[in-house]
């Protein structure tokens, strides 16, 4: 913002001018302050004010009168009143005389914040050339995507040409290939980057879970509901939201999000007042939604809203020559965190690398670098630090079950025996694992 | 002279764990040693009893006029629900390019909105807030970049989505003002 946006607050109680100088200070904007109307018409006549925030009630002159005198001035600030509880009909008033919106006190401080970037965005979108918003030079970078193969090529092409559009995408591809990632390059590269890329991971919550982390609800609106909760639509309010495992929602769900789709409004549970939030949406599955369509498992009108723009991620296997740049990439990213001196590979493990069929893909490969980092010798990745190394070595020795088990111990131990991540770690679920750590009797370290 | 450093008040009871980790927290990203001190506060003359709240404004003030020997920077941390007249709640304030700011972890917990109680989350979110409100103490406002500690959050929600540090233009502004505060003495 090249200009800082200029608020006058107006009100003859000190508490609440300081209250909210120092609310809107804290938010970049230049705040001036009036103990009365008359104050504040005299402070217009020799200068400007964007916004103006002015108490209904107050001694001499009211906040409605003084409406009035602006307007007589010829200035249009945004004019937003305040009012206490009772006088919510003088508040209605002003609205019809043109004010911009009221609030009552005390405020919601979301819903301060809230209304004041709505009126900070009426007045950039009024002073600002539109083909400003829509500089942005070239792909920007997002971590972990990483590789030079046709194959990725042709999905960084479609991020870049998607990215400005406002369409709806699904990303499919097997798990691990990056799908999430590719959502935060789509949002990275819009002119929505600036606000939030909220993500849900549909597949881990219950229906009810869902629907009030979807869209939020109200005090009260169910045992132990104290406060007010926002939803992941309003969290994405400007920017975008991702929903991964789109696959796994109930049908009820699915009605739901087809309705805020459409309509881009809902209530918060236990709530009745419509709330409206402008978001973009992604979403990811690895399963096969035409399919589900088709068997009736999946709602086809949600799925073409959904589906305007498909992406898909090519597995690993599909683009072997990313996979050394990719081992570069890992090392230099975990050696940093772990703080420790860069570490090579042995071609030898490279090769076993390139030969390696990776059904977990790259989350796969990431977790095996990081691991031989944390196992290895400091100062190369050798054959034997790979799980897949030592699997070869000790094959003729070690049954299936005795790999099984070794794997969900060192995948538990790894999330520090969550089950949840664990399980999506090692592609199962929750209760297939909890069925393997009985079976293989395994206990948490101590 | 005692050595510069910023000082944390402690207006209830915190773990040590807790402690150490808001410490280190503050050291990294502003380079004071810290210091603790503990408050013996008596809050009920703050308490609101038809809001069931305590009023932020006084307590600020009353953490302001603590003398802390060679701190710059005074810290003070609650557990109880604080409000300002015009507000309903807030999770902590601070004065802007001032020497003191308050935090209370009461809102940030996740039972408050019908969720399990989590007391990672909730020591996390509340690191974030310390040192968002001690970023205005040194003159940050409220930055845009989603991920930034000094992006403003009026919901836990939006606590989760920020990190505990600052971002590239926050950290350089940050650096500036701390070179200006250190000429000026
Ligand atoms: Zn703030
Ligand atoms: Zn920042």
């Amino acid at each position: 913002m090249a200009k800082k946006i200029s608020i006058l607050i107006v009100d003859d109680e000190e508490s609440v001018r300081d209250s909210l100088y120092n609310w809107f200070i804290d938010d970049g904007y230049a705040v001036e302050c009036a103990e009365s109307a008359k104050k504040a018409l005299s402070m217009l006549e020799v200068k400007d004010f964007d916004i103006i925030l002015a108490d209904i009630k107050m001694p001499g002159m009211d906040g409605l009168e003084m409406h009035k005198r602006i307007k007589t001035l010829n200035k249009e600030p945004i004019f937003i009143v305040m009012t206490a509880f009772a006088s919510v009909d003088t508040a209605v008033q002003a609205l019809k005389n043109g004010a911009y919106d009221y609030v009552t006190k005390p405020f919601d401080p979301d819903d301060l914040s809230h209304l004041i970037r709505n009126a900070t965005t009426q007045i950039v979108l009024k002073a600002e050339n539109e083909h400003l918003k829509n500089k942005i030079s070239s792909l920007v970078d997002v971590e972990d995507l990483i590789g030079e193969s046709e194959a990725l090529g042709m999905v960084l092409k479609e991020v870049e040409s998607v990215a400005q559009s406002n369409s709806s995408v699904i990303i499919t591809g097997e798990s691990g290939t990056g799908k999430e990632l590719v959502a935060r390059a789509i949002h990275a590269n819009s002119s929505r980057k600036y606000f939030p890329l909220i993500s849900v991971h549909c597949g881990a919550l219950t229906e009810s879970l869902l629907e009030s982390e979807l869209f939020g609800h109200e005090k009260g609106a169910f045992t132990g509901a104290t406060f007010n909760r926002k939803g992941r639509f309003e969290m994405a309010d400007g920017g975008t939201i991702f929903l991964d495992e789109i696959a796994t929602i109930s049908p009820k769900m699915q009605i739901e999000l087809l309705r805020v789709l459409e309509s881009k409004t809902f209530v918060r549970v236990g709530g009745n007042k419509e709330m409206s939030s402008d978001f973009r949406v992604i979403c990811a599955t690895n399963r096969d939604l035409k399919s589900m369509v088709k068997n009736g498992t999946f709602r086809e009108d949600l799925y073409y809203r959904l589906n305007v723009v498909n992406i898909q991620i090519p597995p690993l296997r599909e683009r072997i020559e990313d996979i050394p740049r990719l081992v570069n990439h890992f090392i230099r990213k975990y050696c940093t965190s772990m703080s420790k001196d860069l570490i090579s590979i042995e071609p030898a493990a490279l090769k076993h690398l390139e030969e390696f069929e990776f059904p977990g893909n790259v989350r796969e490969l990431e977790n095996m670098i990081e691991r031989a980092i944390v196992i290895g010798n400091g100062k190369e990745i050798r054959l034997k630090d790979l799980p897949m190394g030592k699997e070869v070595s000790n094959s003729s020795i070690e049954s299936l079950d005795d790999l099984e088990k070794k794997h969900i111990a060192m995948i538990l131990n790894k999330y520090g025996w969550n089950i949840s991540r664990s399980a999506k770690a090692l592609n199962v679920d929750r209760v297939t694992l909890y069925n393997k750590i009985r079976k293989y009797e395994l206990k948490m370290d101590e | 002279m005692e050595k510069q450093n910023i000082t944390i008040i402690l207006g209830g009871h915190f773990e040590k764990d807790v402690l150490r980790m808001v410490s280190e927290d503050i050291t990294r990203e502003f380079h004071y040693p810290v210091i603790q001190q503990a408050g013996n506060f008596d809050l009920s003359g703050y308490y609101h009893p038809g809001r069931r709240q305590y009023d932020a404004n006084g307590i600020l003030k009353e953490v302001s006029e603590i003398s802390t020997p060679g701190s710059i920077k005074t810290m003070g941390l609650f557990r109880v629900d604080l409000f300002i007249p015009i507000l309903t709640y807030i999770f902590g304030q601070a004065v802007l390019n001032g020497n003191t700011g308050i935090v209370s972890l009461f809102r940030m917990k996740n039972e408050l909105y019908g969720l399990p109680q989590n007391n990672n989350l909730l020591i996390e979110r509340f690191r974030k807030v310390v040192i968002h409100e001690l970023g205005h103490t040194f003159g940050l406002i409220h930055c845009q970049y989603p991920n930034c500690v000094m992006r403003s959050s009026t919901y836990v929600e939006d606590i989760d989505q920020k990190k505990n540090f600052f971002c590239k233009n926050c950290q350089e502004e940050l650096n500036r003002k701390r070179g200006l505060e250190m000429m000026i003495g």
